[in-house]
Parts: C-alpha cells; sequence; structure tokens
C-alpha cells in the first residue's frame, strides 16, 4: 500500500485480521515473512521505534492518569516541552471534540468518547502509519456515523490509515482501498470499486454480498425523514429509500432483489429500466443473470424463472427493483 | 435470601464458633498482656533510655532495609511477573526460602558471609563498616527473612497489571524503562505498597536472625528477650507492651494510608 490511503481489511473474524496488525506493530514476533514500512525491512524493530500507532476495539487509555496526560503521554516520549505538548493536547481535543473531557478519568468516558481519546492519542505519536483494530464495532450504532467523519477527517489530513473490520459498509464508508482476507491470506486487493464490482474470487463475492455497487451522487435534501430521493449514476438515475442528507457515495443493490420481466409492468417497484442480457451464469443457489441497462446489473433467479422466461443473451428485458432495496451508503 | 440461610445453617455457626476460637487465641495473650501492665510501669518504661533508643533503632533499621532492598526487589518482580526464563521455578522456590528456614540457622548462615573473617566481611571493614554488631548487620538480617513478603506482593501486583496498556505505551513511542515507570508501577502501585508494609512490619518483629548477627546494638525484640532472661517477665511486659503499641499505631496508619490511595484513585 502507498502512503495517505485508507486501506481496510475486509475478513469474517477469526481470520488472523488482528493478528496482522499487531504483528505490524511489533507486539507480535512474525514466525516467517518481513515487515516493511517505507522501504525499509522493520521486522526486527523495536515496537517503540516502529511510528506504527494501533487502536485496539477495546480502550487502552492508561486507567490511572487523566485524559489530558493520555493525549500528552506520546508527547512526553518525544521530550517535547510543557507548552508544547499542552498547545498539542487542546488542539487535538479541540479536533477530536473532547474538550470538555480533558480533566476526566478514561474510567468515566462512554464507549465512543474512549475511542475518540485514543485516536486522538495515537495520532499525537504522529505515527507513519495508523492501524485500526475494529475501532467502532463495540460502539452503539447511533455514534458510528460521527466516528466514521471523524476518521474520514483523520485520513483528509493525509494520514496513512490500515483499518480491520468485518462490515462492509464501514469499509465502503471509509476506503480508498480494500482488501478482502480468507483463512489467513489476502484473496483480493484493490480500490473499493474494484472489489465489490469485479470480486475475483467466489469467496469474495458471497463474502461482499453485493453484486450490485455504483458510486454517483444523492441529492441533497434538507428533510430529515426518510424519503424516496434521487441517485444519479453513469446518465442513470435510481430511485432510493433513505434518511442521508445527500452527497457523494455508494448504492448497493444485492443481486436477490433485483427482478426480470419480459415487459414493463406496473408494480411497487420504483426503479424499473430497459436492457439487454450480456451474461447468463448458474451460481451455487441459483442462476445469475447479467443485464445491461447502460450499466451492468445482476440479478439472481432461480433456473425454473429462466426456463419460463426464456432468458437467453442478448434478449431485451426489463429490470427492476424497489426504492427499499437500494442501499445507500455515504462517504 | 441468602443472609438468611447463611444465618439458619447450622454448620456454618459451627464454622463461626471455631472462627471465634482462633480470634480469641490471637487477641486472649495480647489483651491479657496489655490488662497486666499498669500504668506507672509503662511510664516508667517510656523514661527509660535503653528502651527508647531500641524502639527507634528497631523501626529506622527495618524501614530503611525495605527501602534499600525494594529498590532491587521491585524491578526484579517484574521481571518475574512479565519475562519467562530457564529455572524460573527454581528462582522462585529461592525467594520462598527465608520463609521456611528457621530464623535463627538464616543468622548462622549470614553471619558466615559477613563476619570479620570473610571476604565481603573485610571488603566492608576497608569502606569502613562492618555487618558484625552493627546496624547493618540488623538490616541485612531483617532484609533476609522479609525480603519474600515484598517479591511476592509486587510480582502479583504486576501480574494483575493488563500487558495490553504496557504494549499500547511502548505502541506510542515510550522506552521500556518509562513504561515500567509510568504505566506498570503505578498500576501496580497498592500491591507494591502493602507487599513494602508487610517487608517492613516483618523485618521490624524479627528476632532470631538479628540476635546472631548483632546482639548489640540492642533492637527491641532483643531487648524484650534480654529483660525476660535477666528479670522476668514483670521487666519484659512494660517493653513488649509498648513496642507492640507503636508498632500497631505504624501499622494501621499505612494500612489506612494505602486504602487511601485505593479511594483516590477512583
Amino acid at each position: 500500500m502507498r502512503p495517505s490511503q485508507y486501506f481496510v481489511l475486509l475478513g469474517a473474524s477469526g481470520v488472523g485480521k488482528s493478528v496482522l496488525l499487531e504483528t505490524v506493530a511489533g507486539l507480535i514476533q512474525p514466525d516467517s515473512g518481513r515487515i516493511f514500512l517505507g522501504g525499509k525491512d522493520i521486522t526486527e524493530e523495536k515496537i517503540q521505534n516502529r511510528k506504527i500507532a494501533l487502536v485496539f476495539q477495546n480502550s487502552t487509555l492508561f486507567p490511572h492518569i487523566t485524559v489530558y496526560d493520555n493525549v500528552a503521554y506520546p508527547l512526553r516520549c518525544k521530550n517535547l516541552k510543557g507548552e508544547r505538548i499542552r498547545q498539542r493536547v487542546i488542539e487535538l481535543a479541540e479536533e477530536f471534540g473532547f474538550t470538555g473531557l480533558l480533566k476526566r478519568s478514561p474510567q468515566t468516558l462512554s464507549g465512543g468518547e474512549s475511542q475518540r481519546v485514543s485516536l486522538a492519542r495515537a495520532v499525537a505519536s504522529e505515527p507513519r502509519c495508523l492501524l485500526l483494530d475494529e475501532p467502532i464495532s463495540s460502539l452503539d450504532a447511533k455514534v458510528r456515523p460521527e466516528m466514521h467523519a471523524l476518521l474520514r477527517k483523520i485520513s483528509a489530513n493525509g494520514q496513512t490509515i490500515v483499518h480491520v473490520t468485518h462490515d462492509y459498509t464501514e469499509a465502503v464508508s471509509l476506503a480508498t482501498h480494500i482488501a478482502v482476507m480468507e483463512g489467513g491470506s489476502i484473496a483480493q486487493m484493490g480500490t473499493v470499486e474494484e472489489v465489490f464490482q469485479r470480486p475475483k474470487s467466489e469467496f469474495v463475492a458471497r463474502f461482499v454480498g453485493i453484486r450490485n455497487f455504483f458510486r454517483g451522487r444523492l441529492e441533497e435534501s434538507r428533510e430529515r425523514e426518510a424519503d424516496t430521493r434521487r441517485f444519479t449514476t453513469g446518465g442513470l438515475d435510481f430511485s432510493v429509500l433513505t434518511d442521508s442528507s445527500g452527497g457523494n457515495g455508494f448504492v448497493c443493490i444485492r443481486s436477490e432483489d433485483v427482478t426480470i420481466s419480459n415487459a414493463a409492468s406496473r408494480t411497487s417497484a420504483r426503479n424499473n429500466f430497459q436492457g439487454t442480457i450480456v451474461d447468463i451464469e448458474p451460481v451455487g443457489v441459483g442462476v445469475e443473470v447479467i443485464v445491461d441497462i447502460g450499466t451492468e446489473v445482476a440479478a439472481l433467479i432461480t433456473v425454473e424463472s429462466v426456463e419460463a422466461l426464456e432468458l437467453h443473451c442478448g434478449k431485451k428485458v426489463w429490470v427492476s427493483f424497489k426504492a427499499s432495496a437500494v442501499k445507500y451508503i455515504e462517504q | 435470601m441468602r443472609r438468611s440461610a447463611f444465618r439458619t445453617e447450622p454448620l456454618y455457626l459451627v464454622f463461626a464458633a471455631l472462627g471465634g476460637l482462633v480470634l480469641l487465641f490471637i487477641i486472649a495473650p495480647l489483651m491479657s498482656m496489655f490488662v497486666n501492665c499498669s500504668l506507672p510501669e509503662l511510664a516508667e518504661t517510656l523514661r527509660d533510655n535503653e528502651v527508647r533508643s531500641s524502639i527507634w533503632l528497631t523501626l529506622w533499621t527495618s524501614m530503611a532495609a525495605t527501602v534499600i532492598f525494594a529498590i532491587a526487589a521491585i524491578p526484579f518482580s517484574y521481571l518475574l511477573a512479565r519475562k519467562d526464563f530457564p529455572l524460573k521455578g527454581l528462582v522462585t522456590g529461592i525467594i520462598d526460602l527465608p520463609i521456611v528456614i528457621p530464623h535463627s540457622a538464616a543468622g548462622i548462615a549470614l553471619f558466615g558471609v559477613l563476619s570479620r573473617s570473610t571476604l565481603l566481611g573485610r571488603a566492608a571493614e576497608k569502606m569502613g563498616f562492618g555487618f558484625v554488631g552493627t546496624s547493618f548487620g540488623i538490616m541485612a538480617a531483617m532484609a533476609f527473612v522479609s525480603i519474600p513478603y515484598l517479591v511476592n506482593a509486587a510480582r502479583d501486583g504486576f501480574l494483575a497489571v493488563d500487558e495490553r496498556l504496557e504494549k499500547a505505551a511502548l505502541n506510542l513511542g515510550a522506552g521500556p524503562l518509562r513504561v515500567f515507570l509510568t504505566i506498570s508501577v503505578p498500576l501496580a502501585w497498592r500491591p507494591i505498597l502493602s507487599g513494602l508494609i508487610l517487608m517492613w512490619a516483618r523485618g521490624m518483629s524479627e528476632f532470631g536472625a538479628v540476635l546472631i548477627i548483632a546482639y548489640r546494638p540492642m533492637i527491641t525484640p532483643v531487648l524484650i528477650y534480654e529483660r525476660f532472661g535477666a528479670f522476668g517477665l514483670k521487666y519484659a511486659r512494660p517493653v513488649a507492651v509498648l513496642f507492640v503499641s507503636v508498632c500497631l499505631v505504624f501499622f494501621i496508619m499505612l494500612r489506612l494510608l494505602a486504602k487511601g490511595e485505593k479511594v483516590a484513585e477512583r
């Protein structure tokens, strides 16, 4: 990976994601293999000299000192002057939104607050690479969007990040690049679009779970409540049921949610497009039909349906899916 | 529910009665000692210079022995808690050895290496101090029998510190010494403090080993023994009462201090 990337390692639990991060950080010594950072072999480098900060899923804030002293800890390790340390801690507290918590003991913080302080402490050490081990997974769904925003902000400052998660929406929401892990090794690596739109193996396809995946723009809206909004991608307009306020992002539609018919019909589906079948491929649980509607859309249907509708390559058909089947992920 | 069940279960009543006997066994002799010692006797003993200087000597030698040996024992305990090395089981066993050997035997053993005829004894003499019959000898004897308490308490304290916190500190760029001083020791501080108190109290109450290395200057346990031998129970008792009281005051004060730290940490 390259500097300034936001790299997400996606994999089920127990495939060795955390072990990989801890090995990179130096907490675990590898049995074999080498670790390189900036072209330099750091496999034998001591933990404290690696300049790789690791944020764990569960807080590792030092319980015996205040939030202020926690954030100041890596700065003191650099032997900075007292005044410089104070400035930097206050700066970070403002940026990460915990100015009011500086005098508190870490044990009195909520999960979201602890993670914000942990992130600030890691950033304070000015790491060449920031490693995140499921930093959001144990938090309430309510605080996740603000944590995502915070992580995007850190990334926008040019920080190189490696983030481990099992949640693909988190990966899509944050990553510039994704690697999918399978059984202790990397199954596929690439940009978000590459991995989601063109999964190289059945495993990756099944793991990322969505075949229809489009980057585009959601129309702005001031409405707070969920509503049907327009999402524009490559000249096509999709109707999306969402409560998001709009902006750039992705939509995904599970291939199970896409239906195919021979003629346009009046149904509850808000999205209806005419296109040409470009591929019919049997997959484990049915048949995947790829239709070109200006962009390629995959539909997972049964063998019986393929026969009943007399589907074949080159045939013109209608593709429909409900606005509620389209999931918008903000980026 | 649980309370009432606890109260009515006859077995626990038997256990409680047995516990009462044990408590009585500890308290009764001490009580009788205090009760049988009159106030005028005590006041007279308080004015006795020999008694006063012996109590003072006992207090400061035991404290000095604890502090001096803590400098080496605390880092060593950390090593025992965190690292695996060959013969670790043997090393742990050696640490506990002073607890099981008779203290007079410990004194004899120490005398063997610290007396004027030995290399160590001569080297010390050249530097202007000796062990036999000096406060240094008293400290050595006290430390010998009391150091296991500190090492074991500190090791358990370090074991209870989450290793992830130490790794997190290293990960933030702190060197191992800084991690030890700013993370491990502060987090294990209470068990270490209680180990220090235990070592100090144990050193203060030592008799056998000190008797052999340094009969004089006289620490209070030796003084009590001497007065009992020379003048009988009546003369030994007020000294014992005084010394036990002083020990109790210090012991309770330090215990409260350790407890206060616990409250402050929250």
